[in-house]
Order: C-alpha cells, then sequence, then structure tokens
C-alpha cells in the first residue's frame, strides 16, 4: 500500500469509528469491562480481530470499552438490559470470577451463561534472585515462623486473586487462618510495580500472574520459588511448580467470555464453536503466547461447571479470610 | 560511543518517507486532540491505536505515528488551558494560573509561544535524559518506596495553600474539597467500597478529566449565561497574531528550573506530569516571585509548568520502557500499545528490540522539532479562535466537552457526573475559590493515599516508617525550608499588598 492510501485509509477509519458504533447493531459485539489497555480490553481486541481475519466472523467484531467496578457496570449492563443479545460476546477472566464469589456484581455466575476460555496466565511466586529464599518451602516455613516477617506484593487488593493464591499456598503449608491473615498484604497497580518495589527491597516477595513479568524472570532479576501450573511453564521448564513441591495449589488467572444468561441456545452453541475453531488455529497460539498465555481451552458446558466450581471455591476462601462475612 | 551509533542507527529508522509522514500526521492530529478539551493523551492514544492497526503499518512505523501523538497532545494541552481557561488535559491545569490571564491582556500569542518553547525545552530535556541514563535512572527510581512517594505528595500538599494568588485559607479548603472527592470509589488496598452509594458506576470514583472539563467548561458556560443575563462579558482583546521571536524567550530561566524538577517526577513511577506541572510551578513561583505578580499572567508562570509537565512525560518513559512500570494513565496506554505490538517493555527490551527503541527515541527527537516548526505558525489559527464571538465559541466548547467526554467510556453516567462538577465549579467561582487546587487534590489524593496505605501494610500499621527512610527524610527537610522560605516572603509582602 501506498503512504497516501495508507494515510487515507487510517483517516476514513477514524471518522467512521464513531458511526459504526451507532449503526451496526445487528453485527458481533464484544464488550471489554475496561478501559483501552488492559488485559480485557486485550481479549477482546484480539480475539475480535482475529475472528475477522480467519474469516471465522463475516463482519468486523465492534469492541466497547464499558470500565466500571473491575467489570461490575458491564455484567449489570448486561444482565439488565441485553441478556437476550445473541451477538454480544463479554470478556472475563479469573478476576472476574473473584469478584462474582464475593458479592461485588449485582448477580452470581449463574446470572450469565459462560462461553469459554482461550488461555490462561499462570500464578507465580517470586523474589529477588540474590533472595536468601531458594524455595517455597523457605518462604512458607519463614512465614509460618513469623507471619508479619516478609511484606509481599501484587497487583490486587486485600481479598484479589493475587493475594488469595498466596493464602492458598500458606492453607496448604498448613498455616491457621488466623496466621495467614497476618501476612502483609501490599497492593501495587499491576506486576511491574511490585516487582520493582521488591528489587528496591521494599517488599519480599511477590504473588502475581506471570506474563506482565517475565521479562525480571528472563533477565535473571528475580527467581520464581513456585508455579501455580499442573505442568511446569512451557517458557520455564526449570521453574518449579507447587504440586511438585508438595503443595497442591494451582492459581490460573484465565481469559475467556460469557454472554447474556437469556441468549438462545443456537446463538450460545454457535458461539462457542466460533471460540473453538479461533482457538485451534495458529495464529491465536502465536497471539497468546506472545502475551505470556498459555493456551487452554475449556467451553461450552464444561467452562460452565468449571466457572461455578471456581466461584465457590474462592467464595470459601474469601470467607475464611474474612473479606467477605 | 555505543548510545550514539545506536542513536544514529535509530534516526536511520525513523527518517524514512512513510514515517516522517507519520510523524507529522501524529504531531498535527495529537496537537488537535490535546487542544480539545476533555480529550488529552490518554484517549488520543486510545481512539487512534485501532486506526495503526487497520493501516497495517509495521511495528516501529506504528510507535512513531503514536508517540508522535502523545507528545502531539502533550503540545496541545496548554492551548485551551490558555485560550479559554479550560485545561486540555490534567497535566495541563497549571498553565491555566498564568497563560489565561496573559490572553485576557491582549498577549495570547505570547502566551502561546512561550508555552511552545518550554513544552519544546521540557521534552528535549527529557528525551536527552532518556537517551543517555535511561538504565541508570531507572536503577535509582527502584529506590523510591512507598514511603518516599508518600512524601513526595505531602510536600505538593504543603506548599499549595500558595499557589493560587487567592486567599490561601480558600485555597486549602479547595484542596482538602478535592482530597474527599478523591476518597470516593472502591478503596484499592481492600476494595471497599467508600461514598458510592450503591451504584456501580462510581465504584472507580470521578476520572479527574470528567471533573476538569465539569469545574471548567460548564461552569464557565453557566457564568457565561448568567454575565449575559446581566451585563455582557467583555470581549477579550486580540492583540499580535504572532508572536515576537524575543517575547518567546522570555521566562527561559524557569523553563531550564522546570524542565528539571519534572524530568525528575517524570522518572518516578509514581509521580507523572500533573505533579511535575504542579511542582515546577510552585517551586518557580518559590524562588521568583517576589513582586507577586504570579497568577497575574507572568511569563515565568506560563513557562515552568509547560517545561515541566512536557519533562515529565518524557521522563515517565524510561521506567515505562525499562522496567515496564508505567508512571500515569498516559504512559499505561503507551504500554498497552507496545503489548499490543508484541513488544514487551521491561529489563530486557533495549538488549533485545534496539531497533525499536532508538527508533523511538529518535522519533520523539523528530517529534520535538516538528511540534515546534508546526506550533508557531499555527499559533495564528488558534489565536483567532478568541476572536470568535462568546455565543458561537460557547456552545462549540459544550459540545466538544460532551463529546471528548462521551468519548471516553461511552458512559451517560459520566456526563452527569460532569454537569454535576459543572453547578459545584459555578458556586465554587461565585465564593471566589479557585478551581486548580480541587482538581490537584483529585488527581493526586488518590496516588497519595495509595502510597500511605502501602507503607503502612509494609510496616503492619506502624507510622514509624514513614520517617524511617533517608529519601523520605531529605524531601520533608526540603518541604521545611520551602514552608519557611515562603512565609518570609509572605511577610515581606505583606504590608503592601496584603
Amino acid at each position: 500500500m501506498s503512504i497516501t492510501r495508507k494515510l487515507v485509509t487510517g483517516a476514513i477509519f477514524a471518522t467512521g469509528l464513531t458511526a459504526i458504533s451507532a449503526v451496526t447493531a445487528s453485527a458481533a459485539e464484544c464488550i471489554a469491562p475496561a478501559d483501552p489497555g488492559g488485559g480485557w480490553d486485550f481479549t477482546c481486541r484480539t480475539v475480535g480481530r482475529l475472528l475477522t481475519d480467519l474469516g471465522i466472523e463475516d463482519s468486523s467484531v465492534q469492541v466497547t470499552n464499558m470500565p466500571g467496578g473491575v467489570g461490575a457496570v458491564a455484567f449489570a449492563n448486561v444482565a439488565g438490559k441485553r441478556a437476550s443479545e445473541g451477538e454480544l460476546l463479554v470478556a472475563t477472566s479469573t478476576v472476574g470470577v473473584t469478584q462474582i464469589a464475593q458479592g461485588k456484581y449485582p448477580g452470581g455466575v449463574d446470572v450469565m451463561r459462560w462461553v469459554g476460555m482461550l488461555g490462561t496466565d499462570v500464578g507465580v511466586i517470586t523474589v529477588p534472585a540474590d533472595s536468601e529464599y531458594d524455595s517455597i518451602d523457605d518462604l512458607l516455613d519463614a512465614l509460618k515462623a513469623d507471619p508479619t516477617s516478609i511484606p509481599v506484593a501484587g497487583s490486587s487488593g486485600a481479598g484479589g486473586w493475587d493475594h488469595i493464591r498466596l493464602l492458598m499456598l500458606a492453607d496448604a503449608a498448613g498455616m491457621s487462618g488466623e496466621d495467614y491473615k497476618a501476612i502483609r498484604w501490599v497492593q501495587f497497580d499491576g506486576g511491574s510495580p511490585a516487582v520493582t518495589q521488591m528489587l528496591g527491597g521494599q517488599v519480599g516477595a511477590v504473588s502475581t500472574d506471570l506474563g506482565e513479568i517475565a521479562g525480571f524472570v528472563e533477565s535473571g532479576d528475580i527467581k520464581i520459588l513456585a508455579a501455580l501450573s499442573d505442568e511446569p511453564i512451557p517458557a520455564f521448564p526449570d521453574a518449579p511448580t507447587a504440586k511438585a513441591q508438595g503443595y497442591d495449589v494451582t492459581g490460573y488467572n484465565w481469559r475467556g467470555f460469557y454472554t447474556g444468561g437469556d441468549v438462545s441456545d443456537a446463538d450460545y452453541q454457535a458461539w462457542v464453536d466460533k471460540l473453538k475453531a479461533l482457538y485451534d488455529t495458529a495464529e491465536w497460539k502465536e497471539a497468546a503466547e506472545g502475551n505470556g498465555l498459555i493456551t487452554v481451552w475449556r467451553g461450552g458446558d464444561e467452562f460452565e461447571t468449571y466457572v461455578a466450581e471456581q466461584a465457590q471455591q474462592m467464595e470459601e476462601i474469601s470467607r475464611s479470610i474474612g473479606v467477605i462475612q | 560511543m555505543d548510545i550514539l551509533t545506536s542513536l544514529m542507527g535509530g534516526f536511520a529508522v525513523a527518517v524514512t518517507p512513510l514515517n516522517l509522514a507519520l510523524a507529522v500526521f501524529g504531531c498535527f492530529a495529537g496537537t488537535l486532540i490535546g487542544a480539545l478539551p476533555g480529550l488529552g493523551p490518554v484517549n488520543g492514544v486510545a481512539i487512534l491505536i485501532p486506526v495503526a492497526f487497520a493501516m497495517d503499518l509495521e511495528p516501529g512505523s506504528a510507535l512513531i505515528m503514536l508517540s508522535c501523538i502523545y507528545y502531539g497532545c502533550m503540545y496541545g494541552g496548554r492551548i485551551s488551558s490558555i485560550m479559554l481557561n479550560i485545561p486540555g488535559d490534567e497535566p495541563a491545569i497549571m498553565t491555566t494560573l498564568d497563560g489565561y490571564p496573559m490572553a485576557q491582556r491582549g498577549q495570547a500569542a505570547k502566551a502561546l509561544g512561550i508555552s511552545a518553547v518550554a513544552s519544546f525545552t521540557g521534552a528535549t530535556f527529557a528525551t536527552l535524559g532518556l537517551t543517555f541514563f535511561a538504565p541508570l535512572l531507572a536503577k535509582a527510581a527502584i529506590h523510591f518506596g512507598p514511603a518516599d512517594y508518600f512524601a513526595l505528595y505531602v510536600m505538593a500538599f504543603a506548599t499549595i495553600g500558595g499557589v493560587t494568588g487567592v486567599n490561601p485559607f480558600k485555597t486549602l479548603l479547595a484542596a482538602v474539597l478535592g482530597l474527599l472527592l478523591a476518597s470516593v470509589g472502591l478503596d484499592p488496598a481492600t476494595g471497599t467500597a467508600r461514598f458510592t452509594f450503591g451504584s456501580f458506576h462510581l465504584y472507580d470514583g470521578f476520572d479527574p478529566i470528567v471533573a476538569i472539563v465539569g469545574l471548567f467548561a460548564v461552569s464557565e458556560i453557566i457564568m457565561y449565561f448568567e454575565s449575559h443575563a446581566t451585563s455582557g462579558a467583555g470581549p477579550v482583546k486580540l492583540g499580535r497574531a504572532l508572536p515576537r521571536l524575543r517575547e518567546m524567550f522570555e521566562g527561559y530561566g524557569a523553563a531550564l528550573r522546570g524542565s528539571v524538577i519534572g524530568f525528575i517526577c517524570g522518572v518516578l513511577p509514581g509521580a507523572g506530569a500533573s505533579l511535575g506541572a504542579f511542582v515546577s510551578y510552585s517551586t518557580e513561583k518559590q524562588l521568583s516571585d517576589k513582586d507577586g505578580t504570579f497568577g497575574t499572567g507572568d511569563p515565568r508562570g506560563i513557562a515552568a509548568p509547560e517545561a515541566g509537565n512536557n519533562a515529565a512525560s518524557g521522563g515517565a518513559l524510561i521506567p515505562m520502557l525499562t522496567l515496564g512500570v508505567p508512571g500515569s494513565g498516559t504512559t499505561a496506554v503507551m504500554l498497552a500499545l507496545l503489548v499490543s505490538l508484541n513488544i514487551q517493555p521491561g529489563p530486557l527490551l533495549f538488549e533485545r528490540q534496539p531497533d525499536l527503541v532508538w527508533g523511538l527515541i529518535a522519533a520523539l527527537y523528530l517529534a520535538n522539532v516538528v511540534l515546534l516548526v508546526l506550533n508557531i505558525p499555527m499559533v495564528g489559527i488558534f489565536t483567532r479562535l478568541l476572536s470568535l464571538p462568546q455565543w458561537l465559541l460557547m456552545p462549540i466548547v459544550v459540545m466538544v466537552s460532551f463529546i471528548g467526554i462521551y468519548s471516553i467510556s461511552h458512559s451517560t453516567f459520566d456526563l452527569f457526573v460532569m454537569i454535576g462538577f459543572g453547578i459545584l465549579g459555578y458556586g465554587l467561582r461565585k465564593l471566589d475559590f479557585s478551581l486548580v487546587p480541587v482538581v490537584l487534590g483529585l488527581l493526586l489524593g488518590a496516588d497519595m493515599e495509595n502510597n500511605l496505605r502501602r507503607a503502612l501494610s509494609i510496616s503492619g500499621g506502624e507510622f514509624g516508617i514513614l520517617l524511617q527512610s533517608p529519601i523520605a527524610l531529605v524531601i520533608y527537610g526540603f518541604t521545611a525550608l520551602m514552608l519557611v522560605f515562603s512565609f518570609g516572603i509572605a511577610m515581606r509582602q505583606r504590608p503592601g499588598a496584603g
């Protein structure tokens, strides 16, 4: 394409953006319940673009950003006004299910139909490379001896998924609820800020998703004490899993979609099939791996059950640590 | 010289006809977007990311276009501050303090000229810092902990009383109001909802840009209705359409000092451009406002915050590129952009993708020069804005504000919030309150609170941690010095100005 054509295309596209959103009500739409730039926005935009590029979806997928309440605004909007719209997908992840489990959305998981997940980020427990802790045993033993001795940081607030994953490990290590509640938890606006503060010596360990902080592992600044996955992470086969060290804990942060609760079985199944078709392409694998995700598929009924179980498990943990009464 | 070779390589990437065309387009579009009230770098870059994809650009070219838009927006934000007394984006609020009074005196072109040169100075200073010291600075910034950031915000709020010329007591009261508004929403540390009255729309608190547009633009309309019904507002004098060359360099010393302060704020990932502009302005005022001319159109009062805000946004690229830590909303969008282009910022970026990084840095130098050249003749276009009759200008400003705010989140709720802030702004103006401290409270309050909470989480609730870090102690010492200094000035001025 020539320069002028590229510029013209760009200009037309820009002016068309606003018009499109008003006109094409019947075309497929993906709601990213966050501002542009976050993980949910990435899920919608990448999946939407690939569905169209690969011809799985005829027309382009319109991405709408609907930020607010960690997804609660979009959830309320779909439940209240658009529950039967078969053309609609909403991006979500483990973080959204945590919010639901803690009663922070207007409704439970049964309000929506859960379409499928296409990939997942893996939770890791990391310490600086020169840390005295060499295994998850070392860290957990130190916390057992004195829960307040090591401040731990992550990208979520107390009771968020990063925090809960750490407490699941503490629980598996035999710490009592009273004890692991005393662990000092520090919230930052993302995994990288948390790691940066750890390298500056402000906190002792970080519990968060691997994707965002993989660069610090590769550069040798930090080391993974435990990967919270069933199998070793492909990119870091040497990083031991928590399971291999005797703690039966996994902590995935999957990326997937739900749609309205009144969507017909046919429309629901059509989305499940389309997402499965996308999952099977090399293009999706490349896009996902480029963003630090591991490709995993769960769709349809299997995914419904998985989400319901996860929500229940989180509710129990949240209750035991006093995040909900 | 390793760096120079790499930089030359970067220029070789950046200076192709396509990339140059994209740079000019990006700078022009960015300035326009930045100039519109409510549309700042965050939505400018966010809106144009899909354009970069639609044009099927190489990652390097997309990066050049979008970083030019980013810098262009930072330049453009000052224009509506000066012309309309409505900040184009968050960091541009400090520019209203002296920029608008100068424009009212018929020297709009001079104000725009000074701010263009100051913006160029700040941005170039930051880009030089990025070129030569990026890895080093990133290593230093790591040692800033939550307690140190908290000290930085304490310094900002300690000097707030002296920032606007009017009654310091009212200024403090306005800042407290801003801090109160900042506490609305989910508490980041525990996720508890505060002052949300059960509405999910309030979970994320008030978006500062919505508050700014409401407080400044919407209240301006209400004021206009009122003055029109009674006396009729006097038109702003136009003066020269283009600034004299010598005028543009007034306040150059202030621009240099502002660049240094802004750059430091930018490099610290917990600070950012708004704090950079604010601290540059308040420091400059403490240092050189001996005749009490700040707030009435002092050139130094324009140069310092403009240099500060542009140096900070350039400096913020350092932690973003080398650590993957965005210092502000704008760099967060840039980070998202890089990730969507399959570039993972972090400690390995300079080793892994040197072509892209050096191409980007070369593009930033390019953007600065293009923006300076583009902005001098464009001053004429913008000064003509003021010659539009108020009955025509005001409705256009309102329309643009509504569209701008709606385009951010597609939320009608935000529009109502904006109108609410407009009514609040009208009431505050009637009571002779300055609006700037309200916005500063809202803008910086959340970060100040977050860092306090983090420090206390680390210490397990012990307040002693706030005074244990040497960095924090230095900042507190500096704050005390500034306070003593400004009290001294106030005492000397008292007999005359009052």
